[in-house]
């Protein structure tokens, strides 16, 4: 597939002289035509900062963005075929919907027909036409989030950049507008590059996911390779909930390790790149673990003392206190007439699903 | 980019910064600022005979601010009349600062707390007596404590008073006349600083068993001190070089410096005397100017 | 019966707040009943007339000085709100760069400055400047006007820029605006409820002032103020009323329309 955005060796530093900060540190990334990419990361990892060089608000200062195998760096905001929704909308109050959506047009010096068709396709696009003719301070949040939107998909642009665009909305219209978008990425064929700190939104709407931290990505992949086998240990913390065991790996056979554990059990999981006698830490996902009674079947592999019972009505997670003082967490689907047989404070063991754990990497 | 390229937009910007705002510097520099250093100057030269100055250097416009030669030798002795009417400015400037404090913080307290529809009427009727004319205001007054004025024809007509009070040309015309056209800038900035008030603040004050005046004094007064600070400064600083005032209500006797500055520019024609007058007036705004950002930065650093 | 508490209440306020706004009225008010004497005294209301206005606007002298208070105000206010919406322009929403405090300081010093010692200064600096040109016209007056009222234009206009979000601009840059028209578009549209503010406060300070149009001015050049200014130290008659009557009605009509201008953007 042809890439739409190419990142090259990126760096971003702010301030001069002593009092220096490096936003963005020789990134790498490379971003396919018509595709939903996500960057993640918590606030200050520099992602909104990449954004904003790929839009043209900010210069790198050192590297390459490539659209389309040219290299746009240097070029201002407003020559770039890029555009972007911005987090807090930025929509220009003194002017009406209809003339927010058409203001990209007019700039670029569009007929008045042209641009009021355009308008009108857009206004249907995101079912906003009867209030074609409102101000933007009249409107609703949600309906200020589609009018951006509008705004920015009007002029056709070859990447659309959408930074936080849902943060400011209610749980439940965040949920709307996030089907939306991807149905509005699908229809439009413009590659999206999405920012946000929401892992739970980055997996369920991304194509690709960039995991970024202190200026750094961290790993790029699908949300199914990022959720299954983070590439370290912050990408397995920053996605989703993560239990981590350390052990030494036993001996090798295939693609899977058996490792001791350091409470004393042995566990099976998937190595890449250890050897025998390294010194690991595995990755079990709190759904992929059960609490079990003592004595233990075949597949528990630690034991420890039940601290918390947490009920969240489609599961219930269980708190489970380790002998090195750490604390396991599994999370169990609640079925009907299933109560809770483990009181707080007995012993319990843990078992974990086949092929579920996951060795990282070493050095990570 | 590269970083010379960055640093030469960034030189580009700044060229183009001072460029726009030098229109603006230019014109507050030759016809406002700029001509006090003619006045300093001015101050170290020798009195023309018939005003103006004479190319000369001379100490002696600032002796004259605060002593006197005698009329037939060059004994020196203190000015009292010059030193009498500096301590009569800042006392009168003082005063009014304090009347119109104790009658604007009720007053602004009163406006910031209506229900919000008819708050808006207050501080517009407050917000009119600001920008009206400060003559007109200070006419309006002098019709009121003229000797046949409002004051004295309604106490001759209820029979108080068997003949006129003379209030006219006194130094408390003067300071009731500064009251009355300085209360509105005492008013803006305490309302200003008022609204903003967080009044769940005062309600945990009470919550705490403090009676309404201490409530007033401990949690409200220190809560709006930036806006006392600000009004203060507000009056006093106009209050120290009022001319108009004082001149229509106070004659030609009761002086303030203002109306000193005026006259070595006037019958007294010593412009170097009123040049060192004018920056003596300036040196004292400067020093209560001071006090006040030195206040400001304080209570700034406490919230933010 | 005492009362119901109020959290807001402090006893004695509302009655010192509505004492001190009936002191503020009062001398206007009756100031505006004299206007209206038919009698040429100030103290005995004799009967109502028009006579003191139909008086004042015969008397050439009066209808010059509005004439050029009008003049020096309106040319002194777009001139400074120009210049000021420039400064603005140039001193807001930026890191601090070299000068800027001293722009700060420099724009806003004829607030700090005693009327009185600029007019002086001004004085001094002018009747040099005449001897040398002999240009004896009105632009010094203007010069005057227009550098006071720099501040009370710059002051509305630096605050709504302040206060305007960064990102429009951005998002317009984004939409394909230039820098002229993001400028046009954008900016401005956005910025001239602050200039138009920035307008009508230097006009109506212009208009109001006496010290230092006092001490500019050339012979035959008075305006509003220092005509009536005049006419206090002489026997006054209820004309001088009549003329603040008019005055006061244009200063109510500015401060209105702001007012209400202001008020319907919130």
């Amino acid at each position: 597939m042809n890439e739409a955005i190419g990142i090259r060796d990126v760096s971003k530093v702010f301030g001069q002289g002593d009092t220096t900060f490096t936003a963005v540190a020789r990134v790498n990334i490379s971003i396919r035509e018509n595709e939903f990419f996500t960057l993640l990361g918590p606030s200050g990892c520099g992602k909104t900062t990449l954004l904003r060089m790929i839009a043209g608000f900010e210069f790198p200062t050192d590297g390459e963005i490539l659209l389309h195998g040219e290299n746009i760096a240097d070029m201002p905001p407003f020559r770039r075929p890029i555009n972007t929704v911005f987090q807090n909308y930025a929509l220009f109050p003194h002017m009406t919907v209809a003339d927010n959506i058409g203001f990209g047009l007019r700039m670029l010096g569009k007929s008045k027909a042209e641009v009021s068709e355009r308008v009108i396709e857009m206004l249907r696009l995101v079912k906003m036409e009867p209030m074609a003719g409102r101000r933007t301070s009249e409107i609703s949040g949600g309906q200020q989030q589609r009018v951006a939107l509008a705004r920015a998909l009007a002029p056709q642009p070859k990447v659309l950049l959408l930074d936080e665009p849902l943060s400011a909305l209610d749980y439940k219209l965040r949920k709307e507008m996030q089907l939306e978008l991807k149905r509005m990425q699908h229809e439009t064929g413009i590659t999206f590059i999405f920012v946000t700190h929401d892992q739970e939104e980055a997996l369920t709407m991304s194509d690709r996911i960039a995991v970024m931290s202190k200026g750094q990505v961290l790993q790029v992949g699908s949300p199914r390779d990022i959720y299954d086998a983070p590439a370290d240990r912050f990408v397995a913390e920053f996605i989703g909930e993560t239990n981590f065991l350390t052990g030494r790996v036993r001996k090798i056979a295939e693609e899977t390790a058996e490792v001791m554990l350091e409470g004393g059990a042995a566990i099976s999981a998937t190595a890449a790149g250890v050897g025998v006698g390294d010194d690991v830490t595995i990755v079990v996902r709190p759904e992929h673990a059960e609490v079990v009674a003592v004595p233990a079947t075949g597949s528990a592999v630690t034991k420890g003392t039940l601290e918390n019972v947490v009920y969240f009505g489609t599961d219930t997670h269980f708190h489970v206190r380790l002998p090195d003082g750490s604390v396991f967490v599994t999370r169990q689907q609640n079925r009907p007439r299933l109560s809770s047989e483990f009181a707080v404070g007995s012993e319990v063991s843990i078992a974990v699903a086949a092929d579920a754990a996951r060795i990282l990497r070493a050095g990570a | 980019m590269s970083q010379s390229a960055i640093r030469a937009d960034y030189r580009r910007t700044l060229t183009r910064r001072w460029l726009l705002s030098s229109p603006a510097l230019l014109i507050v520099l030759l016809a406002a600022t700029g001509p006090l250093l003619v006045v300093l100057l001015y101050s170290f030269l020798k009195a023309g005979p018939y005003g103006g100055v004479l190319p000369e250097f001379s100490p002696e416009a600032w002796i004259g601010v605060v002593m006197q030669r005698g009329l037939f030798d060059d004994t020196l002795s203190i000015a009292d009349a010059h030193l009498a009417i500096f301590w009569r400015s800042i006392r009168l400037s003082l005063e009014t600062t304090l009347l119109t404090l104790i009658f604007g913080f009720p007053t602004a307290y009163f406006i910031a707390t209506r229900p919000p529809n008819t708050r808006e009427l207050w501080l517009f009727l407050i917000t009119i007596p600001f920008w009206t004319n400060l003559l007109i205001r200070t006419f309006a007054i002098l019709q009121i404590i003229r000797n046949d004025g409002t004051i004295n024809t309604v106490l001759l007509k209820l029979g108080l008073i068997g003949e006129p009070i003379r209030m006219l040309y006194t130094d408390g015309a003067i300071l009731a006349g500064m009251v009355y056209v300085y209360l509105p800038l005492m008013v803006l900035p305490l309302y200003a600083s008022m609204e903003k008030l967080d009044f769940r603040i005062v309600e945990a004050g009470y919550d705490l068993y403090a009676t309404p005046f201490r409530v007033l004094r401990l949690v409200i007064i220190p809560l709006v001190k930036p806006g006392i600070v600000a009004g203060c400064i507000l009056v006093f600083i106009p209050s120290l070089g009022a001319y108009v005032t004082p001149n229509v209500l106070g004659g030609g006797k009761n002086l303030m410096i203002g109306n000193l500055i005026e006259l070595q520019f006037g019958q007294g024609r010593n412009w170097p005397l009123g040049s060192a007058l004018s920056i003596s007036l300036m040196a004292v705004v400067m020093a209560a100017l001071i006090v006040y950002v030195r206040n400001a930065d304080k209570t700034g650093g406490h919230h933010g | 019966m005492a009362k119901p508490f109020s959290v807001k209440r402090q006893r004695g306020f509302t009655a010192m707040a509505i004492a001190c706004f009936a002191a503020l009225y009062l001398p206007i008010f009756v100031l505006v009943i004299f206007a209206f004497n038919s009698a040429s005294s100030l103290s005995h209301f004799e009967g109502v007339s028009l006579r003191w206005f139909h008086e004042a606007a015969q008397n050439k002298q009066v209808v010059d000085a509005t004439l050029r208070s009008f003049h020096v105000a309106s040319v002194a206010a777009v001139i400074a709100t120009l210049v000021a919406t420039m400064a603005a322009l140039a001193t807001t929403r930026t890191r601090p760069y070299p000068g800027l405090t001293f722009k700060y300081a420099l724009l806003n010093a004829p607030l700090m400055i005693p009327e009185i010692v600029t007019a002086v200064a001004l004085l001094i600096v002018f009747s040099q400047v005449k001897g040398w040109i002999g240009y004896t016209g009105i632009g010094y007056l203007i010069a005057a006007h227009t550098a006071f009222c720099v501040p009370f234009a710059y002051l509305p206009i630096r605050a709504r820029l302040e206060n305007m979000d960064l990102t429009l601009e951005t998002a317009a840059a984004d939409l394909y605006a230039t820098r002229w028209n993001t400028f046009r578009y954008v900016t401005l549209p956005l910025l001239w409820p602050g200039i138009l503010a920035g307008l009508m406060l230097s006009f109506v300070i212009s208009l109001d002032d006496v010290v230092i149009t006092e001490f500019v001015k050339s012979a035959g050049q008075d305006t509003l103020p220092t005509y009536m200014l005049g006419q206090l130290r002489r026997s006054i008659t209820p004309e001088v009323n009549a003329i603040s009557v008019v005055l006061l009605l244009f200063s109510v009509l500015v401060v209105t329309l702001f007012f209400f201008a202001s008020k319907r953007r919130n």
